[in-house]
C-alpha cells in the first residue's frame, strides 16, 4: 500500500510538473521566437518571465502595434489574406493574427456576435446583416469563373444559358453548342459565399433556384478537381483557383480576366469584404484594415488574381 | 470476530483512505461514458429541437417530409436524405452480409491454416484503414468506373456509396461472424457429421443456425457503421440538394454528410437545423442499438433453451 501511494504521488507530481512546464515553455517560445530566434531554447525559457513583459511595454511607449487579431470567414479570400497577414506580421512583429476559413456567413455572424475582430466575406452583406455599427471595408473584387473540363468543346456561354443550366432547364451540352452529353451541374454547399454571390449574380432565384440534382461540393478546390475529372461537368470557382486543369469559359463573349471584371464588362464579379464592429474595434485591427487597402495590401490582391479596389 | 480484529489493526485503518480513493477513481471512470452520453444527448437535442419551437418555428412535419435542402432560401427538408441513408445502408447490408458470412465460414471451417494466416491479417488491416482513405479510393477507382456505365454522366451515386460501404462493413461482419462460428461447440459438428450429413450440410444446417445470434449482432453493427459513415460517403455521394433517388445511379445526400458538409459554414437557424439532422441520425442509431439488444437477448435465450 505504502509503495503504491509513493508511486501514485510520484506519478501525480510528474504529471503536474509536466503540465505546468509544458504550458510555460510553450507560451515562452511562442512569444519569444519572433524577438530572438537565435538564442538557445533553454536560455530563452529561463529568462522568459521578464522577456514577455518587456516588448509589450516598449511597444506601447514607442507607439508600435501589438496584440492579436482573429479573423474568420470566407475561404475564397484565403490566398490573398494569408499573404497580407504574413506581410503585416513581418512589419509588426508583436502582432499575432489568426485566420480560420469558416465561410462568409459564419464570419459575418461571428462579427455580429462579437466573437472575432474581423469577419471576411466573399459576398455583399445581406439586409439583415447590415446592422448599426457594423463597418465594412471592400478590399478587393473577385471574379467567379465558369469552369468546364478542357475536353469540352464549348468555349463561350451566355448568362441566360448559364441560368438555364443551373436551374435545370438545359440538361444537355448540345443545347449550348457542345456534344450530345448530359450536363453535370456542380455547385457549392449552402452558406458558401461564392455560391451566394454566383446565384445572386446570375439571378438564379428568379429562375426557380438550383436544380435539385446538382452535385454539391465543399470548397473551391473540390469543385475545381471535380470539373477537371469529369468531361461533362460545369462548375464555378473564384478566379484565384483557376489553373490549367480546367477551362474557364468566356461569359457572353467576355474573357474572365481581372481587367474585364474591374471594368464591369465581365458580369460575374463580387466584392471581398472585411466586416468589423466599429465600437469594439481594436487599434491593431483598424491598422490591419487600413493596411489591406494600402498600396502594399492591394499588391497581394493583384498577385492572387484579385482585382484592386482603387 | 476476525472482521473486528482486522478493523482494529492499524495498517488496515491506514489503508482505508486509498481504498476509498480508488473506489472513487473507478466510479468516476465508470461514470465518464454515461455522463458523456447524457451530455451529448442534452446538447444535440436542445440545439436540434430549438428551430421547431418559438415564434419563428419551422414545421417539424415539413422538416421530416421535406424533399429539398436549401438553407439559402430557408428550405430545410430531410426526407430525401433519410431515404438516401437507408437505401445506401440497405444496399451495403444486402451485398456485405452474404460476402462477409461466407468469408467467415471459409476462415473458420474450410480454409487451411496457411491461408487463414494471410486472410485474417488482411481483414484486420481493412478494419484499420481510415475512412477518408476509403473515400479517396472510391473517388479514384469506383467513381470513374461507374462514370463509364452511368446514364447520368457522373460516377458520384448511390451505387458508389453502396460499393464503398460494403467494403467498409466487411471487417466488422467477418470478424464477429467468425468468432461466433468458432464458438459453436465441436459436438454439434460431430453429431451432424455422425448422422451422415456432408460438410456443407453441417455448415449450413447446424453451425450457422447455432451461430445466428452472433451473425445478427454483426449485421446490426454493420448497419450502425454504414449509417454513421461520413467522410468516405461525403466524397462520393454527390450530395444533391433535393429529390428522392430514382435509381442506383442517382446522387444521394446521406444525413451524416449533410451535417459534415455544412456545419463549419453554418450559423444561426441553419446550424440548428443541422443539429436537428443530427437528432434524426441519433434516433436512428438508438433504434438500431435497442434492436440489437432485444435481438441478441431473445436469440440468446432461444439458443440455450433449444
Amino acid at each position: 500500500m505504502k509503495r503504491m501511494k509513493k508511486i501514485l504521488i510520484t506519478l501525480l507530481t510528474i504529471a503536474l510538473i509536466g503540465a505546468l512546464g509544458g504550458c510555460s515553455s510553450n507560451s515562452n517560445s511562442e512569444t519569444n521566437t519572433d524577438v530572438t530566434p537565435t538564442t538557445e531554447p533553454t536560455a530563452e525559457a529561463t529568462k522568459a518571465p521578464e522577456a514577455t513583459t518587456e516588448p509589450t511595454e516598449a511597444a506601447e511607449t514607442d507607439g508600435d502595434l501589438s496584440g492579436t487579431i482573429s479573423i474568420t470567414g470566407s475561404t475564397s479570400v484565403e490566398k490573398i489574406l494569408m499573404d497580407m497577414i504574413d506581410e503585416f506580421t513581418a512589419l509588426n512583429p508583436d502582432v499575432n493574427i489568426n485566420y480560420t476559413g469558416t465561410g462568409s456567413s459564419a464570419g459575418i455572424a461571428d462579427t455580429l456576435a462579437g466573437s472575432n475582430d474581423i469577419g471576411a466575406s466573399s459576398r455583399e452583406l445581406k439586409d439583415e446583416e447590415k446592422v448599426d455599427g457594423l463597418k465594412q471595408v471592400i478590399f478587393a473584387y473577385d471574379g467567379i469563373a465558369v469552369a468546364v473540363n478542357p475536353a469540352n468543346t464549348v468555349t463561350d456561354i451566355t448568362l441566360e444559358d448559364l441560368v438555364k443550366i443551373y436551374s435545370g432547364e438545359i440538361t444537355n451540352w448540345n443545347q449550348v453548342g457542345g456534344s450530345d452529353a448530359n450536363i453535370v451541374v456542380v455547385s457549392r454547399e449552402g452558406a458558401s459565399g461564392t455560391r451566394g454571390a454566383f446565384e445572386e449574380l446570375i439571378k438564379l432565384e428568379d429562375a426557380g433556384g438550383l436544380v435539385e440534382d446538382a452535385t454539391v461540393l465543399e470548397g473551391n478546390g473540390n469543385v475545381q478537381q471535380s470539373v477537371a475529372g469529369n468531361a461533362n461537368a460545369i462548375g464555378y470557382v473564384s478566379f484565384s483557383f483557376i489553373d490549367e486543369t480546367v477551362k474557364a469559359l468566356t461569359v457572353g463573349g467576355v474573357e474572365p480576366t481581372a481587367e474585364n471584371a474591374k471594368a464591369g464588362t465581365y458580369s460575374l464579379s463580387r466584392p471581398f469584404i472585411f466586416a468589423s464592429m466599429e465600437a469594439t474595434q481594436t487599434p491593431v485591427a483598424k491598422a490591419f484594415l487600413e493596411f489591406a487597402v494600402s498600396e502594399d495590401g492591394q499588391g497581394f490582391v493583384e498577385d492572387h488574381g484579385g482585382i484592386r479596389v482603387d | 470476530m476476525k472482521k473486528i480484529a482486522y478493523k482494529d489493526n492499524k495498517i488496515s485503518k491506514r489503508s482505508e483512505f486509498p481504498e476509498k480513493l480508488f473506489h472513487g477513481i473507478f466510479l468516476v471512470c465508470a461514470l465518464a461514458s454515461v455522463l458523456s452520453v447524457i451530455a451529448i444527448i442534452l446538447f444535440v437535442f436542445s440545439k436540434g429541437l430549438k428551430p421547431f419551437f418559438g415564434d419563428d418555428a419551422y414545421s417539424f412535419l415539413k422538416f421530416i417530409t421535406g424533399m429539398k435542402w436549401d438553407p439559402g432560401n430557408d428550405i430545410y427538408g430531410v426526407f430525401y436524405m433519410i431515404a438516401g441513408s437507408v437505401l445506401a445502408t440497405l444496399g451495403a447490408i444486402v451485398l456485405g452480409v452474404p460476402i462477409g458470412l461466407l468469408t467467415a465460414v471459409f476462415i473458420a471451417e474450410i480454409a487451411p491454416k496457411k491461408l487463414v494466416a494471410i486472410i485474417k491479417p488482411a481483414i484486420e488491416l481493412l478494419a484499420g484503414i481510415p475512412s477518408v482513405i476509403y473515400g479517396a479510393f472510391g473517388l479514384g477507382v469506383i467513381v470513374p468506373a461507374i462514370n463509364k456505365i452511368s446514364p447520368t454522366g457522373q460516377g458520384e451515386s448511390l451505387l458508389a456509396v453502396i460499393c464503398v460501404l460494403t467494403i467498409m462493413i466487411l471487417p466488422t461482419i467477418i470478424s464477429l461472424s467468425e468468432s461466433s462460428i468458432r464458438a459453436v461447440p465441436k459436438s454439434y459438428r460431430e453429431a451432424s457429421l455422425g448422422l451422415g450429413a456432408s460438410k456443407t450440410q453441417t455448415i449450413f444446417k447446424a453451425v450457422i443456425p447455432a451461430a445466428r445470434s452472433g451473425i445478427l449482432t454483426a449485421t446490426v453493427l454493420g448497419i450502425g457503421r454504414a449509417i454513421g459513415e461520413t467522410m468516405a460517403v461525403m466524397m462520393i455521394a454527390g450530395n444533391n440538394i433535393g429529390g428522392l433517388p430514382k435509381s442506383i445511379f442517382s446522387k444521394i445526400r446521406p444525413l451524416t454528410t449533410n451535417i459534415a458538409m455544412e456545419m463549419g459554414y453554418a450559423s444561426g437557424k441553419h446550424q440548428d437545423m443541422l443539429f436537428a439532422t443530427g437528432v434524426i441520425l441519433f434516433v436512428f442509431i438508438m433504434v438500431i442499438n435497442i434492436t440489437l439488444i432485444k435481438l441478441t437477448s431473445r436469440l440468446g435465450s432461444q439458443g440455450s433453451s433449444s
